[in-house]
């Protein structure tokens, strides 16, 4: 698997990014640790004409996890969110995830700004992003610009993102309550069968607000808020629960591949969300 | 074709500078332009492992990245874990445990495995198991490779606590 | 002379048969210092590499290299019509039957070789790949067997004749265009009657799925041709390098002695580098064309859809019984999908392989198979993936009937297998569909297993699990897998078993150095299976020199006796016994120098352990190190200086590695998702030669199994597009998936092998399949499930739950 020519860039800046992407618009591609876009190259499934390495480019290597919100820069690695004790304490469903994508050097070479910006459904990030309503910071020639991650895909491998922006800061709001990342895979390296992104709040019984996502049940991830909706102000009893899951599976739009056929994966979406939601109510 | 690249790498300890096409992946230059077969290609994809290296202190899939990439970087394979004469504890608990059968996965095996016990020192099985995920073995049924890594994993704490203890000697001796 | 040491310290230090000696192999292995094909790099050496077909069947209409050839670096782009002239455009396969090099005129699978580019690297040949214009047409497309037979589609126009008529094939006649042979074995009438006339008969239609045996190293090759010698060699993954040698030879028609093969270290083969691929034909003659060594080496996408699948047969059975459990006949009808062509390897006369072994470890007086083999727009192959030719198939089939026969009688599976085991005193055993089984006692090795699982008390816990899963306490079911698997391994006698042409025999060549060090060559070839430990450890028990003072060198045909190569269990089998023979040879020659040198008469020494002594004057000896001195330096009346021997062993019969298999699985009913508890296999192979590299390879037989069993396949869609040519898709577990197995064993030595061992390397597969099959199987039993086909991933065993009601 040998994949086709192409010049490749390694800019120490911003500027240098941008003044690239600009001479060769779509014909120029960004890559962080390339575990996506490498093997999509190898297969010729993508072609790259001019490949944009982000290594060198300063300031996007940083977790910061403040009061209110966490920055995490483009550049972090999963693996780096799986040893950042802080991010652990703040919003453990990252690390939860993180643990749940791909392999050791997969997750020491994949960066949360390739996983979240290539738009692949399968990718993990995307749903968990939606779930703690993440804002992608993007950065053009115009400037930056904030998108909500909630807004960010609209179909596989299509985002909100331009050709000649660059996906520098994911920021999240602090997490609170309870939390669970839930993943059905038929093996190390799989992407998800389903899987779901749950974060919850409770007020003495009650729940008082809660956050559900699903990753790889559409072609893009889902946020689904009237699942969330109908959890709200119950006791997540029974009845809430298969309610969240009706209503989730009202959201997503599976489509049969080597991991099953549509009825599988909605069944196996409902007893993945229920059990997301579980763990995260326990924890909350 | 594009312009070759000038790439400079650092690999087993030594320094290396050669001019490449951007799409020479990283693994082509170890085993082809440098001659270092130890790192093998099993699937092309990332999923098996036995292309697996050290970069600048990262377990890596050589498969899946350009020499470009890690230009400027430290390498070391299989070949700078340990030789004849100076064999590194998982070289020696793999013969000794039955770590391997066709030896085609075993570099990448052991070089993933000196980063993992670098990274948890004292791995419990399932912590093996996770930990070394991203190797494929078609041979061993893995069994054995955790019981060698559990060996190796107990014969570098002793050797590293009976360090320790004379580093300890020495202090209590300078003391007196 | 006195004796220093006692007679269990020399034993000890010939870390002869029964020890577990640490591999010679691994000290290059774990410095990266192995040397597989791949590693090889010579002066100048070319690069090949495929275009391949994006369609299952089409004609082709036109290829158009000339933008390849412009294409900087690329050297030659060979065509099926410059194959032609050299009559190299088709090979023969194994089965007897012929397979494009290059696609002439049309192609018949996905992945199809059709042209050939060498370039300077392997840069430029994969650039030469993408400039080559290929103009097809689509033909229709089949990929179902049965279809197959029915349709008015002929993929092979080669095999009709003008008129229309079908000629025979191989095999004897053919029904149809697609049809390739039917294979009969024992007695159709009288088992039809049996069954007709019996207390209870259960049938079951069950799948075998099409999967790949996947080694980590792909397939591939290095031919140099040296024009000024006339000398090709030609290194490659090959698991029979002396049969490739007289393949290429016949093919080519260069000169056997001037080619010279050689298999270096094979990054594991597991069935998949026993046959010829047109990888190795393109290699040979682009060497010859360029005058330059060519490299070609597979890359997964290629090793996962072109070359030699495993298995893809679809089994109805029927067996019957008495009501009390006595199995009285069974019947098995195969349609097996062979794909393009017919390139299984297999020897001549089983093109079915040993599928009739499908009556299993049960005394059955009764039993028919037939076999119809079929040409789909699918990849060829059908290799035995770690088994003996269609072992697995056999052992599947019979486990998963025994299984469908307990549910029909309404008995306890483990009891129903008792009662029908063949019994220790019927030894030699003939089946009712031919073989003669040498040895084994069943009974036994059964007992043995279920308690060490405590398998009543197995019993008790699931019966307790059903009770609570059906008051809704509990979303896991748990299934107890069995498994008694009769192997049939060593192929074989030459009488019956040949590879075109060629005898299934073995060979060992012992040359014994003066200062009692040896080397010794066979005509075999490890891929991972630690030969040069234990066939050093067979001769050391034999001759009485140290193991660690014993090369075995295998894999190059200009050094190596002719033998039949590394698969199907038969290395132990066959070379080992070959190499206790010429051990034994070794043996005799030493007596009669003792005997000199001791100054008495032949008969009045003994070989004890490492030393011809004096009988009754046990001080009065020569150990085999002097003697090998003796024999380059003493001129003995009467016998020839050196000390060597060479043995070709031509099996008495095959040999029956048995054994008895539990799992203990908890199924998820709502997510489909299997966790396996508990593993436990015993293994009768015969004497013991290495228990390490046993239990080694039982791990690692019982991990393919597990795969295969549980998600492993190779899957298409209608349009013959194959869906599974990644590892992201086609299933090899990591550590993560793999439990920890427990392993035991019985030791019933074969009675006709010189050391009494019967090969292991693929038993844990062969057995291990259906063991994991039924532990899925069983879990729903209470729920009224009998069958459900493999690979049980996740959502097939949801499947089967929701068609029980299991989610209602």
């Amino acid at each position: 698997m040998i994949p086709a020519a192409f010049e490749y860039y390694r800019p120490q800046d911003m500027a240098g990014v941008l003044a690239i992407l600009e001479e060769h618009g779509d014909d120029a591609r960004v890559m962080a640790g390339g575990h996506s876009l490498i093997p999509m190259m190898k297969l010729r499934m993508a072609d790259v004409p001019h490949l944009i390495d982000l290594q060198d480019v300063g300031g996007m290597s940083d977790i910061d996890v403040g009061t209110d919100s966490i920055t995490i820069g483009a550049l972090v690695t999963q693996s780096d969110i799986i040893d950042h004790a802080g991010l652990a304490a703040a919003a453990p469903i990252l690390r939860e995830a993180a643990l749940q994508i791909a392999d050791p050097q997969v997750r020491y070479m994949g960066t949360v700004g390739g996983n979240v910006a290539n738009g692949d459904p399968g990718n993990d990030m995307p749903g968990l992003m939606q779930c703690l309503d993440a804002t992608f910071t993007v950065v053009g020639a115009d400037g930056t610009r904030d998108i909500p991650a909630r807004e960010f895909y609209e179909a596989a491998y299509m985002t909100a993102r331009e050709d000649d922006e660059v996906l520098t800061t994911v920021t999240i709001p602090t997490p609170k309550g309870g939390w669970a990342y839930e993943k059905q895979k038929r093996k190390i390296g799989d992407y998800a069968t389903a899987a779901a992104a749950v974060q919850i709040t409770k007020d003495g019984d009650t729940c008082s607000s809660v956050s559900i996502a699903m990753t790889n049940l559409s072609d893009t991830p889902i946020y689904s808020e009237a699942a969330g909706a109908a959890l709200v102000s119950t006791t997540v009893d029974d009845a809430a629960l298969k309610a969240a899951m009706a209503a989730m599976l009202e959201d997503i739009d599976p489509t049969e591949d080597n991991r099953g056929p549509v009825a599988f994966k909605k069944h196996v979406a409902g007893v993945i969300l229920r059990r997301a939601i579980e763990r995260a109510w326990s924890r909350a | 074709m594009s312009n070759k690249l000038h790439i400079k790498l650092n690999v087993n300890g030594k320094d290396e500078e050669f001019l490449a096409e951007p799409r020479e992946l990283l693994i082509y230059t170890l085993r082809e332009r440098l001659n270092i077969t130890g790192p093998h290609i099993g699937c092309e994809t990332s999923h098996c492992g036995a292309c697996t290296v050290t970069i600048d202190g990262k377990s890596v899939k050589a498969c899946t990245m350009f020499a470009a990439q890690a230009s400027g970087k430290s390498v070391t394979t299989i070949e700078g874990i340990g030789g004849p004469d100076n064999l590194h504890p998982l070289q020696e608990a793999f013969k000794e445990h039955h770590g391997l059968q066709c030896g085609y996965c075993t570099p990448g095996m052991i070089t993933r495995a000196t980063k993992l016990l670098e990274e948890n020192p004292n791995p419990t099985e399932e912590e093996i198991r996770f930990g070394m995920a991203g190797n494929i073995c078609r041979c061993t049924g893995y069994q054995n490779i955790v019981k060698s890594i559990q060996a190796a994993a107990t014969e570098m704490n002793a050797a590293a606590s009976s360090t320790s203890e004379a580093v300890g000697s020495k202090e209590v001796e300078a003391a007196e | 002379m006195k004796d220093e040491i006692t007679r269990e310290e020399r034993v000890d230090n010939l870390k002869g048969m029964g020890c577990s000696r640490k591999r010679v192999e691994d000290a290059r292995f774990t410095q990266g210092k192995g040397n597989y094909v791949d590693d090889i790099k010579l002066d100048g050496m070319l690069f090949g590499d495929f275009v391949r077909s994006p369609y299952a069947h089409a004609r082709i209409k036109n290829i158009d290299t000339s933008a390849a050839l412009e294409v900087p670096g690329v050297l030659a782009v060979l065509t099926a019509a410059d194959l032609e002239p050299l009559g190299l455009h088709w090979m023969p396969t194994l089965a007897g039957d012929k397979q494009m090099v290059l696609a002439d005129g049309k192609v018949l699978f996905q992945g199809q070789e059709v042209a050939f580019v060498v370039a300077e690297d392997r840069f430029a040949a994969a650039d030469g790949i993408e400039a080559v214009v290929v103009d097809y047409e689509e033909l229709p497309v089949i990929v179902d067997p049965f279809k197959a037979l029915q349709s008015d589609v002929v993929l092979r126009e080669d095999l009709v004749a003008e008129d229309g008529t079908i000629p025979d094939g191989a095999h004897g006649p053919r029904k149809h265009p697609n049809h390739i042979f039917t294979w009969e074995a024992g007695d159709k009438a009288p088992t039809e009657e049996v069954i007709a006339n019996a207390d209870v008969v259960a049938e079951e239609s069950m799948y075998y799925h099409r999967t790949h045996p996947c080694p980590l190293e792909t397939c591939g090759c290095v031919a140099s041709m040296d024009k000024v010698n006339g000398k090709l060699t030609l290194w490659g993954t090959f698991q029979a390098p002396h049969a490739i040698r007289t393949i290429v030879s016949l093919i080519s028609g260069i000169e056997e002695h001037n080619i010279r093969v050689i298999s270096p270290d094979i990054g594991g083969g597991f069935g998949n580098k026993v046959g010829a691929y047109p990888g190795y034909v393109c290699s040979v003659v682009a060497s010859i064309v360029t005058g330059k060594p060519v490299k070609w080496v597979e890359d997964r996408m290629d090793n996962l859809m072109t070359t030699a699948f495993a298995r893809d047969y679809w089994m109805k059975g029927k067996i019957s019984a008495t009501k009390d459990g006595k199995i009285t006949g069974l019947q098995c009808h195969v349609t097996a999908d062979h794909g393009g062509f017919d390139a299984c390897a297999d020897p001549t006369k089983f093109p079915a392989g040993f599928m009739n072994i499908c009556t299993g470890s049960y005394d059955i007086p009764t039993a028919y198979l037939e076999v119809d083999g079929v040409y789909t727009n699918k990849a060829p192959g059908g290799v035995s993936y770690r088994c003996s030719f269609r072992v697995t198939e056999a052992v599947y089939f019979i486990e998963r009937m025994v299984e469908v026969l307990a549910i029909k009688l309404n008995m306890d599976a483990a009891e129903l297998r008792r009662i029908n085991f063949i019994k220790k005193e019927q030894f030699p055993y003939t089946a009712a569909l031919g073989w003669e089984y040498d040895s084994g006692d069943y009974h036994t090795a059964w007992d043995k297993a279920l308690k060490a699982v405590d398998y009543d008390g197995l019993r008790k816990e699931q019966a307790e699990r059903v009770a609570a899963f059906k008051r809704g306490e509990t979303r896991k079911l748990m299934g107890i897998g069995l498994s008694f698997f009769t192997e049939i391994v060593g192929a074989g006698p030459v009488k019956n078993c040949d590879i075109l042409g060629l005898g299934m025999f073995d060979s060992c060549e012992i040359r014994i150095h003066p200062t009692g060090s040896a080397i010794a060559r066979l005509g075999t070839i490890s891929q991972g299976q630690g030969h040069a430990t234990t066939f050093a450890q067979i001769l050391a028990s034999e001759i009485g020199l140290p193991a660690d003072s014993i090369t075995i060198e295998e894999g190059d045909t200009d050094t190596a006796p002719y033998g039949l190569g590394t698969y199907g269990s038969r290395s132990t089998p066959v070379a080992g016994a070959a190499t206790a023979m010429a051990g034994r040879k070794i043996r005799a020659k030493a007596q009669m120098i003792a005997a000199y040198l001791l100054e008495v008469h032949d008969n009045d020494v003994e070989f004890d352990v490492d030393r011809f002594a004096v009988k009754g004057a046990p001080e009065k000896f020569k150990t085999m190190k002097e003697i090998a001195f003796a024999a380059y330096n003493q001129a003995i009346p009467g016998i020839e200086p050196g000390l060597e021997a060479v043995s070709y062993y031509d099996p008495p019969n095959m040999t029956y590695p048995f054994g008895a298999y539990v799992c203990v699985m908890d199924i998820d009913v709502d997510t489909g998702v299997p966790e396996i508890r508990r593993f436990y296999a015993l293994d009768d192979c015969g004497t013991r030669i290495n228990p390490m590299i046993i239990e080694g390879q039982v791990h690692g037989g019982l991990t393919e199994a597990l795969a295969v069993a549980l998600g492993q396949e190779i899957a298409y869609d209608d349009m013959g597009n194959c869906k599974t040519g990644t590892l992201m898709d086609f299933f090899l577990p990591t550590a993560w998936e793999v439990p920890n197995y427990e392993t035991d064993f019985t030791v019933t030595p074969s009675p006709h092998h010189p050391i009494g061992a019967k090969g292991v390397g693929e038993s844990p597969h062969v057995g291990g399949v259906p063991c994991f099959s039924n532990a899925v199987q069983d879990a729903f039993r209470p729920f009224g499930n009998t069958h459900t086909n493999m690979p049980h991933d996740h959502w097939r065993i949801w499947k089967t739950a929701n068609e029980l009601g299991l989610h209602d």
